[in-house]
């Protein structure tokens, strides 16, 4: 299935395109001359250790940060340059599930997922019954409609997320780690979910995570960031078949290796004998 | 010494640079009003929880303040022998100083904390960050009915207040110290004019405005951690008693 293009955007394979990203923060530099595409209809991953900045990589591509430098391109538009109302027309067209899930806590679950209509449409409260009750069957959460966010589990709180990330139906849906803290079932589920609504809804989807295993098993492609720029990128089969020491560490999950075990630290012994301050 | 210099330097350039930001979020806040009153159901949600909510404790703080006012009055207008007067006294204090002051002081307290704390971990939450996600300004959507709610609520609350603290203030001196319940009422009347109850409707307005933009901007702008929305709570309701305070005396200068 093919995704409508916006005009300015015809015969550009990729939804997302960054050239030349560099961003510091706190005098660190998070990132350091990072060129990155998003392939349209597939499932990108972008993986790294924990610190590696691909939590600010998403709010670059949101538009929630402005880089130092470089081209961030989504949908043929540049992020750097558009205003706040060009930054929420585009924004109309995405969806992110966050880590946590962020659900409006004063809200139950169906009115969490048609809050988006709500705001942007004066649809009247038939339609968008029918529009919403369809996104929480297609995440199994039909029956929890009347529930309030502080009643649902992690898994549940992030499956009525990402209903409500679909019900705009969005061009580019952004996942950030969406399988921290989940249960083995509730993993499965998100993991089979990412993959379904990519395919069934004909979007693009970038997935943040360092879980390596699980996220191989859905991406189409995935980019290894590490100390500020990109590590590897390529197919998660190429990635695991790596033989770069920080690709086989990170993928492998050595403990010790390019990104050492030990922080930097003085001589052990002579810090036990007190000749090195603690 | 050179040390002690540059420490009041930055605290007072901090100082300024913190007001600076107070006056420009106050200001979009305002610039924001009449877009927000489009969506009426929003606000009247807020003044029903920044006024509503707030009834039980204004009342029976009107009232024991009116007692108090009563009691104090009457001993000290019996010197003079001027008991008779005690409903003007206690109407003029109420009506133009104690409603409006005390009103705020305890709507910063609650409601304006009530305020900060939810914003607060909303931020905490993302929930914010969400709505940016969804092209949904946060500013209109959830600030502004806050904002409007509080302001809205302030000179209703102060009026209840000024209205329960004449009654307690009746109740002691009328009731318990036997003063003329005809002179109570009727120097009251002749000497209470529109422009002292004018006083008290434009303080309790600047106080609205002050309370419910300072409790806004804590709790938008706290860190995202529990301290954070602790320390934002405390600061609503520290900053907001010195502003009432010192906005009281400005006022009160202003318009004596």
């Amino acid at each position: 299935m093919t995704t409508p293009q916006r005009p300015g955007a015809a015969n550009d394979s990729c939804i997302v395109r960054i050239r030349g990203l560099s961003y510091a923060a706190g005098g660190r530099a998070l990132f350091d001359g990072v060129d990155l595409d998003v392939e349209r209809g597939a499932v990108t991953a972008i993986m790294g250790p924990s610190g590696t900045g691909k939590t600010t990589l998403l709010r670059l591509i949101t538009g929630q940060i402005r880089p130092d430098a470089g081209e961030l391109l989504v949908d043929g538009q540049d992020v750097t340059r558009l205003d706040r109302s060009g930054l929420y027309a585009l924004r109309r067209r995405m969806g992110m599930l966050f880590q946590n899930g962020a659900l409006l806590s004063d809200f139950d679950v169906f009115e969490n997922v048609a809050f988006p209509l709500r705001e942007h449409t004066r649809l009247p409260d038939r339609l968008i019954r029918n529009i919403v009750l369809p996104k929480l069957q297609a995440v199994g959460l039909r029956g929890a409609a009347g529930m309030m966010p502080y009643e649902l589990s992690g898994g549940m709180a992030r499956r009525v997320a990402l209903a409500r990330a679909i019900v705009m139906d969005p061009e580019l849906l952004i996942y950030d780690e969406p399988f921290v803290g989940l249960d083995p079932i509730s993993l499965g589920v998100v993991l089979r979910l990412i993959r379904e609504l990519n395919d069934a809804l004909g979007i693009s989807s970038i997935v943040v995570s360092h879980d390596v295993r699980e996220i191989a098993a859905v991406a189409d492609s995935a980019y290894l960031l590490s100390g500020g720029r990109v590590l590897a990128s390529g197919k998660p089969s190429a990635l695991t078949d790596s033989d770069l020491p920080e690709v086989t560490q990170f993928m492998r999950g050595l403990p010790d290796g390019p990104v050492p075990f030990h922080y930097p630290a003085p001589d052990y012994a002579q810090q036990l004998f007190g000749e090195a301050p603690p | 010494m050179m040390r002690l210099l540059q420490e009041i330097r930055s605290r007072t350039v901090d100082l300024f640079a913190e007001v600076g930001r107070y006056a420009l979020f106050t200001g979009r806040l305002l610039m924001e009003t009449p877009r927000a009153l489009t969506r009426p159901s929003l606000v009247i949600t807020q003044v029903h929880n920044a006024g509503a909510l707030s009834l039980v404790i204004i009342m029976l703080s009107g009232l024991f303040v009116g007692m108090v006012l009563g009691l104090q009055g009457f001993d000290l207008l019996e010197r003079f022998g001027s008991e008779d007067s005690l409903g003007t006294a206690a109407a003029l204090g109420l009506v133009k100083e104690l409603g409006p002051v005390v009103t705020a002081l305890l709507f910063a307290g609650r409601a304006g904390t009530a305020l900060a704390s939810e914003l607060g971990l909303m931020r905490a939450t993302d929930q914010l960050s969400a709505m940016e996600i969804m092209a949904v300004d946060p500013i209109r959507r959830v600030v502004m009915p806050r904002f409007l709610g509080g302001i809205i609520a302030m000179p209703l609350l102060a009026a209840i207040f000024s209205m329960i603290g004449i009654f307690g203030a009746q109740l002691i001196g009328v009731q318990m110290m036997g003063v003329d319940p005809g002179q109570f009422w009727s120097q009251m009347r002749g000497a209470v004019e529109h422009g002292d109850i004018m006083e008290g409707v434009i303080k309790s307005c600047v106080f609205g405005v002050a309370c419910s933009a300072i409790a806004v901007y804590e709790g938008f702008h706290s860190l995202p951690t529990a301290e954070g929305v602790g320390r934002a709570t405390t600061r609503t309701v520290v900053i907001s008693s010195v502003v009432v305070l010192l906005l009281d005396y400005m006022l009160t200068a202003v318009m004596l």
